[in-house]
């Protein structure tokens, strides 16, 4: 089941490359991928806590190296997002002028790296899954790219390839920290052995883990690649690099950092949290500046990995799983405002907010689906961001008074809630540009989205609406992969 | 029963059959005497698995005192057949060319020796392989060099080639020169010419230490030619530029592995001197900032390999002052697969266009399956997971971690970030670039055949390594 939800991208986008046709074939493996997902979702126990669908082959006994997969409860949830992210990129696709069945055959790739990744329990595929959706990404953005991408494709591919070399020094170090005896790539192994590494290694190894999924994730200061990816790259390919694939970062501090190196968290969490706040303030600041609808969703997307960093670094159960729920929402949220954006460029050719207003008028279809998505980001109740932000927030604060010195926390935590407001701003701002006022004449006759389209987003909203209503089905679900390892300072 | 040493014999002997064929039966088609080379190497490799590897115990005299079949030697005989046979592959597709810049009336009068060169190379490059002692390295090292001196200015009427091989003998013979001289160092220092009885001699505090060093300097700068270390890298890209293109890849892996065999040979010896692991930790450094920051400018795509192929020596480098000869031999076997397929696509693009990375544009519209051998072979190159080219980074960094040499994988890590660079722009061209000439490429159905084993390896092991990792511990 597990083998095929990652599969069936994968072998989709081999079928594609090698001449299927493209469309079809793309939309019925992201429907079989997704169906198969909710299925699990429905069927495995994932509640209880550790590894459900386990399989393993094993490929070097002497490094205790295999391909081993399987799902817990934070797995699942992040494989329900590539899945649902996947369909709505594949549908919002449409018809491309060259390399059609490339264009979907890298789609898919994208995909199924990142489902393959965040299915893995061994290191070695969880880290080769990601770097499957590198070249990908290049191409989507250089072939069929906008504005300036060949300066985009070049940063975001060098940017990432440094950032998960540096990443893989991390994870070989951690590899190396335990005794020879009970080294192996298995994370489960690992996390048996964890007691043996020293505080010295961890702190080592914590900064290298940091730094590595810190630039896949755009953390302040190595955000820089992010912004100028997504507006170049294609709508579909923002949406699922800026959905799902950026995920991989906080999934790996996640399931790697916090709980097998406690104490190097412990050590470097002043650096995070200023670093975090650099992701919130100052880039929130920066998403103020911006005059094109593209740079400014990209920028925002930079700006909301600040608060589920803060979840993240306060370390009890409350604040990691409002990270997880919040990972989920905003994978949803900037799919669905970049969908909206690519279809507003491909009617009018410009994203500029000066040119564009008033095209409620004539999208009104798009105009909702966008204010919804606005009201998500920003963080409205009943939205599933809203869940997500505050339990991050109760998480954090709470954290800081157990800490009993300098309320760290606190502080960051009361930071942090301004930059609610500040993406008040910038959301509301940016759509009253876009659909709101007069409506220009040279946009009189744009059309609105068509039926077809309007099933993804309706999907993708209501999902969001249904995880905002229902958090404890999620949560229900996520918190047993936390409690063994963060009971401690709950 | 199959010994290792009837491997080689069996190599030589079907080298001075196709020749002594060539000379006689002058009316056949040449391309026969490359197939027959083919099937002959093929049986030679298939032969070499029956080979039970056997350390020499025996080392006081006689053949086994110079010559030995450990598992290591029997892995490398196997390397250097595999190369051999792709590149006479290689050298069928490039045969036009040979037949235009050679003769303009004799058709076909040189071919012969084209094909049958190589595989006196191939013999040189076993030997080198179960050579360990200081004489028995020289020979086989100046067979290999000698019949390269041939093969590098074979269409010695474009100019480039010529200006290539003055170049290559001149320098490749001063280097041979620093290695017999440091040879003799040795010699006098310690009276040994055997590896094994010099390591031991270097345990004896009786020696004179400058003198030892010195010797192995002068050796060290021998092999840092052979590998194309720096600063001993000044040939390469000349070269590699005007040799015919299968030569060039014959170069850049035979060549380059043999050296490397050899270091992993004497470096026990070496390392009895702590001084030339420091040193030798500078030439990698050196050589990684060197070739890839060299390469980031370059617009031929047969130039691009050749800084490319310096900047996989300072990878290696990394593996050997790790001490690690599996790293370093999985990191060879990966290097050979790749650089094998991408020199193969050139091979065939460069007759219809040309060897600059501009004439590549489009080919992703022009010939798909060019386009995605070549995708393959950059990817792999550069290190991206799931290919071998990663694996092989991934063992070399594992051991650079684990020795904790820190300057190594710092350097190691922003030089991979230059290499995604120019790997990439190859990629770029022909994928982004339009281009206005769309006719098809047409391929043999060999060199296809060729080209997709090379891909299917190149995944195969990025995701299973165990089978070359098993190889060595026999």
């Amino acid at each position: 089941m597990l083998l095929f939800i990652i599969f069936c991208p994968i072998t989709a986008a081999i079928l594609i490359m090698a001449g299927a046709p493209a469309r079809k074939t793309a939309l019925i493996a992201a429907m079989l991928t997704l169906a198969t997902a909710l299925f699990l979702l429905g069927s495995l126990p994932v509640w209880q806590g550790d590894f459900q669908q386990v399989t393993s082959f094993s490929i070097s006994s002497e490094w205790h190296w295999g391909f081993t997969t399987g799902l817990d409860g934070l797995s699942m949830v992040m494989v329900l997002l590539a899945t649902i992210v996947t369909l709505a990129a594949v549908w919002f696709t449409g018809k491309i002028d060259k390399y059609e069945n490339a264009f979907y055959g890298c789609l898919l790739l994208i995909s199924g790296g990142a489902i393959g990744a965040f299915a893995s329990i061994d290191l070695f595929f969880f880290y080769a899954f990601h770097e499957l959706a590198l070249i990908p990404t290049f191409l989507l953005i250089g072939i069929w790219g906008s504005g300036n991408k060949t300066a985009a494709a070049w940063k975001i591919t060098i940017y990432l390839a440094i950032g998960s070399f540096i990443l893989l020094l991390g994870l070989i170090l951690l590899y190396q920290s335990v005794p020879v005896a009970s080294r192996s790539f298995d994370i489960r192994a690992l996390k048996a052995a964890a007691g043996q590494i020293s505080p010295d290694a961890q702190r080592h190894i914590y900064l290298l883990l940091l730094i590595g999924f810190g630039i896949l994730i755009s953390l302040f200061p190595f955000h820089t690649w992010a912004p100028e990816a997504y507006a170049s790259a294609p709508a579909p390919a923002a949406m699922l690099h800026a959905g799902v694939l950026k995920k991989f970062g906080l999934y790996g501090l996640l399931r790697l950092a916090i709980p097998l190196l406690p104490d190097g968290a412990r050590h470097w969490t002043s650096l995070l949290v200023v670093l975090l706040l650099g992701n919130i303030i100052y880039v929130g600041l920066v998403t103020i500046a911006q005059k094109r609808l593209d740079w400014m969703l990209g920028y925002s997307s930079v700006m909301h990995m600040g608060y589920i960093f803060l979840g993240i670094a306060s370390a009890n159960v409350l604040g990691v799983t409002g990270a997880t729920a919040l990972m989920f929402a905003h994978g949803l949220s900037i799919a669905l405002l970049f969908a909206i954006a690519g279809e507003i460029r491909k009617r009018t050719g410009t994203l500029l907010l000066d040119d564009l207003g008033g095209l409620a008028k004539v999208m009104p279809f798009a105009g909702l689906a966008f204010g919804l998505g606005t009201f998500a980001v920003i963080g409205l109740p009943g939205f599933a961001n809203f869940a997500g932000e505050i339990m991050i927030f109760f998480g954090a604060f709470k954290n800081g008074w157990e800490m009993e010195r300098f309320h760290l926390f606190q502080i960051a935590t009361v930071l942090g809630l301004w930059g609610v407001v500040i993406s008040t701003v910038y959301m509301l701002r940016a759509y009253r540009k876009t659909f709101m006022g007069t409506l220009a004449e040279r946009w009189k006759d744009l059309i609105d989205l068509r039926p077809i389209l309007r099933a993804p987003v309706a999907f993708l909203v209501g999902a969001l609406l249904c995880y905002g209503f229902f958090p404890q089905s999620f949560v229900r679900i996520i918190t047993p992969a936390f409690r063994p390892y963060l009971s401690v300072n709950k | 029963m199959i010994t290792a040493p009837l491997l080689e014999i069996a190599v030589l002997i079907l080298g001075m059959i196709i020749l002594m064929f060539e000379a006689f039966a002058t009316k056949i088609d040449r391309r026969l005497l490359a197939f027959a080379g083919i099937l002959g190497l093929t049986a030679v490799l298939v032969a070499s698995f029956f080979v039970a590897p056997s350390s020499s115990t025996n080392q006081t005299a006689g053949f086994w005192s110079f010559y030995t079949a450990d598992s290591l030697s029997i892995f490398f005989k196997q390397f250097a057949l595999l190369t051999t046979i792709l590149v006479l592959i290689m050298m069928i597709d490039y045969a036009p060319v040979v037949e235009d810049s050679v003769a303009a009336r004799k058709v076909q009068s040189a071919l012969g020796e084209f094909f049958a060169v190589p595989i006196f190379t191939c013999a040189g490059l076993m030997y080198m392989a179960s050579a360990i002692d200081f004489i028995f390295i020289f020979i086989s090292l100046e067979l290999v060099t000698i019949s390269f001196y041939v093969l590098v200015t074979f269409t010695r009427h474009n100019p480039a080639t010529l200006e290539a091989g003055v170049k290559y003998l001149v320098l490749s013979a001063l280097s041979t020169a620093f290695l017999v001289y440091g040879i003799t160092w040795l010699f006098g220092v310690t009276g040994q010419t055997n590896l094994q009885r010099i390591t031991e001699a270097l345990a004896n505090s009786a020696i004179d230490r400058t003198a030892a060093l010195f010797g192995m300097v002068l050796v060290l700068v021998a092999l840092g030619f052979k590998i194309a270390a720096v600063p001993f890298q000044i040939w390469v890209p000349d070269v590699y530029q005007g040799a015919p293109t299968p030569v060039t890849a014959y170069l850049s892996v035979g060549s380059k592995a043999a050296g490397f065999v050899v270091l992993l040979r004497v470096l026990r010896p070496f390392l009895m001197l702590p001084e030339t692991h420091r040193l030798l930790v500078l030439i990698a450094i050196l050589t990684l900032i060197y070739g890839n920051l060299a390469a980031l400018p370059q617009g031929n795509l047969k130039r691009l390999l050749a800084y490319s192929s310096i900047a996989h020596a300072g990878y290696l480098l990394i593996g050997i002052v790790c001490l690690d000869g599996r790293a370093v031999i999985f990191y060879l076997s990966a290097y050979l697969l790749m650089t094998l397929l991408s020199f193969a696509v050139l091979v065939i693009v460069s007759q219809r266009t040309g060897d600059r990375i501009s004439d590549f544009d489009g080919l992703g519209k022009r010939s798909p399956f060019l386009a995605f051998a070549m995708l393959i072979a950059m990817v792999s190159l550069a290190g991206v997971p799931f290919t071998a080219g990663f694996l092989g980074k991934f063992f070399i960094f594992y051991a650079a971690v684990a020795q904790r040499q820190i300057a190594l994988v710092v350097v190691g890590i922003i030089t991979v970030g230059c290499g995604f660079y120019y790997y990439l722009k190859v990629v770029r061209a022909m994928y982004w670039q339009s281009t206005a000439k769309m006719d098809k490429i047409p391929i043999s159905a060999l060199s296809r055949v060729a080209m997709s084993a090379l891909i299917l390896a190149i995944i195969g092991l990025g995701v299973y390594p165990q089978p070359i990792l098993d190889a060595l511990k026999r």
